[in-house]
């Protein structure tokens, strides 16, 4: 291990190299959506908190979660929740050993931003 | 160490020296989240907007406090287990161990805010 050549191995292209693809956007969005989902997790604590805090404090973020700006924050974290979740499937398929050549990946990615759109829509119109 | 082979000193180790353990942890929570996450929404979602005495009644139920609590313990698990990966991927030397510090004490403490608040209400 030690004589392990270190400097001066060749690099894998980067993504300022890379032509931009369903695969690279869809992951990446994966990781934007997994890291957005805190904001959507602060503001779930943050209800609870108020729910066991008194009933006034409830009404305020309760009203807050739910006027214009929080309906379209808690749609977006849907969305971003369904897609995060789609997009982990695909991974688990992946590291399973399917679906890794070019046409089954971009059918997926498809598959994940279709289907995360669709479920967004079935989650309001259940709920 | 002479008789130790290259392969004996890393089976098993990875290179971050604990092997495919984090990378696991991932998957289990990964696939219990796929079960929680419809759980949670399905639960948790028509109680928003709703009146706090109804609100109290429903989270004193069993499957809407248990949804929520699956959800927090293992929804920041995972969260803290991804974004660990995330600032390995883009920090380097202290900053990186920082963040990952700090963001293990976010998770955790949220984890616990939201677990307090829920056992208040539930019990």
């Amino acid at each position: 291990m030690a004589d392990v050549n270190r400097g001066n191995r060749p690099l894998s292209p980067h993504l300022q190299i890379y032509r931009p693809q369903l695969n690279s956007a869809t992951s990446i969005l994966n990781r934007i959506t997994g890291i957005a989902l805190l904001g959507g997790a602060v503001l779930v604590v943050w209800w609870l908190m108020a729910a066991a805090t008194s009933e006034a404090y409830f009404n305020f973020v309760d009203g807050l979660m739910t006027c214009f700006v929080g309906d379209v924050l808690m749609t977006l974290c849907v969305l971003a929740l369904w897609y995060h979740a789609l997009a982990g499937v695909r991974h688990l398929v992946w590291d399973m050993g399917y679906g890794l050549d070019p046409d089954d990946s971009d059918k997926m990615g498809w598959g994940i931003i279709i289907g995360s759109v669709a479920l967004t829509f079935l989650t309001i119109i259940t709920i | 160490m002479a008789l130790m082979t290259d392969r004996k000193r890393v089976i098993g180790l990875g290179s971050a020296k604990s092997g495919t353990d984090h990378f696991w942890k991932t998957t289990i929570t990964a696939v219990a989240l796929l079960i929680i996450t419809p759980m949670f929404l399905f639960s948790f979602g028509p109680l928003l907007g709703e009146p706090y005495a109804d609100v109290q009644a429903a989270l004193s139920r069993p499957f809407p406090a248990v949804s929520a609590a699956l959800m927090l313990i293992v929804g920041f698990y995972h969260f803290r287990l991804g974004i660990q990966m995330v600032i390995e991927d883009y920090m380097q030397g202290l900053s990186r161990k920082i963040a990952i510090i700090v963001m293990a004490c976010i998770s955790y403490g949220l984890m616990a805010f939201g677990l307090v608040s829920l056992a208040q209400i539930a019990l």
